[in-house]
């Protein structure tokens, strides 16, 4: 089978047009050996079905990151590459196009935004282009699907350009002006008014100002979308569901078995939140308190990719990320863990050196609480007043700025800047992003929600063979004299490592004040991550950066929960 | 027309100039290049955030965001 390969800059729509050859059967994993996503799918070619590969996005052949090097490594899978040009930048696009058709690799060339270009004046001469290239070139818009069914039939007559011949970089350069000059022509365009909206995104202050409502309604959005589908998808599911539990629960009669598999019964019934068992409990909280909010999430969050408002946040949030040791891109490993840390963990590869990913990692695992979490917390905390779960956030947020000057100073390393190319705004290409937020559930699903479901289980074996308590015990001191919080918040602290949500659920029997509640909550997100977190983090980081992680979190932990106690309750 | 050469930090917000070259190591030009901010292009300074924060200009019609650092070592030409 051929493997066709989607090389091209960064937002020139590749996506788009992947998912258009592709349809939604893809699958989106690292590439061997890298910590870089790329997608794969299936497509049919004139001659019988083709794999394609949709490689990251770069600018160049001589990579400058690890996604670049895996796009220049994938090229060498290729027999066949699809070059996607964005044409309403020509000039800038050409330089990775003489680089591919430089190796002599069968290609064609993808003109894609063609309606853009269009509307911003441009014009190119595609059948001159075609003839310099050597390579079929077709215009396409992927958004609509214009030019992908030419595309696909031209690509039976690609092959190496007889036309470009290697050359060296300052030889590439002048040739990507000749050929530019060549075949556009741009009338020359006054800046409109949606230019200038769109500049005040950028701006200081206005910027500041559209980046709090994005966020604002984002958040409202993914509360919205979550709790719609809560309360008209999985709830009514769960509601088919319970007969058939209740019916399993008086099969299995009380014994160690129930207690694990249905837990206990709440006034003779199933309660899915406190029963805890591996088929009430287990089942409930990823698929109908945790799972949909992860489905909003991630939809809004593709939807502010697609339409370009990210790298202006990353250009606003950069003053404050770069004293931290990170640039601007700093806040979207937060802005994901919010959602869960998992993603939030991957995310951190945005961000281009070792240390600049230490203390993103550090940093989120320390003080993002996920989407559960903040859930639990509110539930904790609400009843007792707002100003609790106020104390808790307020808290956290001291220790992300702390610990990040910190760090930066004692962390070696280098902090490059940012650098990145800002893309018009664009509507988001409806396939594309349901495709993006689909790939990225089936994600979540696959890597957390097997150690969420595993870890209800070992919870549930430890409790019943008393190991939990043991533990207790040995951790009262620490809990009762540092702290001053009850002894049996140790176990909450532990059932933690697997279950953050849970956790916070646990420490509401014991019975706490509010001042207590705040400590142990805000312990809770510090001390470390839930262990699906953990186990992406120690891929990403490695066994040294994760246990130099681990100390900050349990020594950052220890020093918060201390001082808030002597704040909140005194000696 | 008589010029004079400013790093591009110099620039205010709104100013113009043509980029006249780059101080820095091979991989540092590329990285310009690549991203479109080449010599003898026009370029404009769109906005320079505060208290550090990047500079953010116009090439072609497109805006790139770059950090103080590598801002200053971008020489361009602007009228006297």
């Amino acid at each position: 089978m051929k493997t066709v390969v989607l090389m091209g800059n960064p937002n020139v729509g590749k996506s788009g047009i992947f998912s258009r050859l592709t349809g939604t059967r893809v699958i989106t994993s690292n590439y061997a050996g890298t910590t870089v996503d790329v997608s794969r799918g299936k497509t049919r070619l004139a001659d019988g079905p083709a794999a394609v590969i949709d490689a990251p996005g770069t600018y160049s052949l001589a990579p400058t990151n690890p996604a670049e090097e895996v796009a220049a490594e994938i090229l060498g899978e290729a027999d066949v590459v699809v070059n996607v040009v964005d044409s309403t930048n020509l000039e800038r696009n050409l330089y990775l196009t003489l680089e591919t058709l430089e190796r002599g690799v069968p290609a064609a060339v993808a003109l894609n935004l063609w309606d853009e270009a269009g509307h911003q004046g441009i014009t190119i001469d595609v059948d001159r282009l075609e003839e310099l290239l050597g390579v079929p070139v077709v215009p396409t818009v992927g958004l609509s699907g214009q030019g992908i069914r030419e595309l696909v039939e031209r690509l039976g007559e690609a092959r190496p350009s007889a036309t470009i011949q290697p050359m060296s970089e300052e030889e590439r350069w002048v040739a990507v002006g000749q050929i530019t000059g060549e075949v556009q022509k741009i009338a020359h365009r006054h800046h409109t008014l949606a230019d200038r909206l769109a500049e005040a995104s950028i701006r200081p202050t206005s910027g500041i100002f559209i980046a709090l409502a994005v966020i604002a309604a984002a958040f409202l959005a993914v509360r919205w979308i979550g709790e719609g589908l809560i309360s008209f998808v999985f709830e009514p599911l769960f509601d088919l569901y319970t007969p058939i539990v209740m019916r399993a629960s008086e099969l299995l009669g009380p014994g160690i078995l129930h207690d694990i598999l249905i837990g206990r019964l709440i006034g003779g019934e199933i309660d899915y939140v406190e029963s805890m068992g591996l088929l009430t409990t287990g089942l409930f909280v990823p698929f109908a308190m945790i799972l949909p909010y992860i489905v909003a999430f991630y939809l809004i969050l593709s939807i502010l990719e697609d339409t370009g408002y990210l790298p202006r946040l990353a250009t606003l949030a950069d003053t404050f990320f770069h004293r931290l040791g990170m640039h601007g891109y700093g806040i979207i490993p937060v802005f994901l863990g919010f959602g869960c840390n998992v993603p939030g963990a991957l995310a951190t590869r945005v961000l281009e050196t070792k240390k600049q990913r230490f203390i993103a990692a550090t940093l989120m695992s320390l003080a993002i609480p996920c989407m559960a979490q903040i859930a639990m917390v509110f539930g904790v905390l609400g009843p007792f007043g707002l100003q609790y779960v106020v104390m808790v956030f307020v808290s956290l947020a001291v220790v992300y700025v702390a610990a990040g000057l910190i760090l930066n100073r004692v962390v070696p390393g280098e902090c490059p800047e940012i650098f990145l190319e800002i893309p018009p705004y664009r509507a988001p290409d409806l396939r594309a992003t349901a495709t993006k937020t689909w790939m990225r559930v089936r994600g979540f699903v696959g890597e957390a929600i097997p150690y969420l479901f595993l870890g209800i289980l070992v919870v549930n074996l430890l409790y019943s063979v008393g190991f939990l308590d043991l533990l207790a015990a040995a951790f009262a001191p620490v809990m009762e004299t540092w702290l001053g919080l009850p002894a049996g918040a140790a176990v909450a602290l532990l059932v933690g490592f697997l279950r953050k949500d849970l956790a916070v659920g646990m420490l509401v029997p014991l019975g706490m004040s509010p001042e207590q509640l705040v400590i142990a909550v805000t312990m809770l997100t510090i001390y470390f991550p839930c262990v699906a977190t953990f186990v992406v983090l120690l891929r990403e980081l490695g066994a040294r950066g994760m246990l130099a992680a681990a100390g900050v979190m349990v020594t950052t932990a220890l020093l918060v929960g201390g001082a808030l106690r002597v704040i909140l309750i005194g000696f | 027309m008589i010029t004079m050469e400013k790093t591009l930090l110099d620039l205010e917000p709104g100013m113009q100039g043509i980029i006249a070259r780059f101080a820095g190591n091979p991989g540092f030009v590329r990285k310009l290049r690549t991203i479109g901010i080449r010599e003898g292009k026009n370029l404009t300074v769109v906005t320079r955030h505060p208290l550090g924060g990047p500079v953010v200009i116009e090439v072609d019609g497109r805006e790139v965001t770059l950090g103080r650092g590598m801002a200053v070592r971008v020489v361009v030409d602007v009228a006297a």
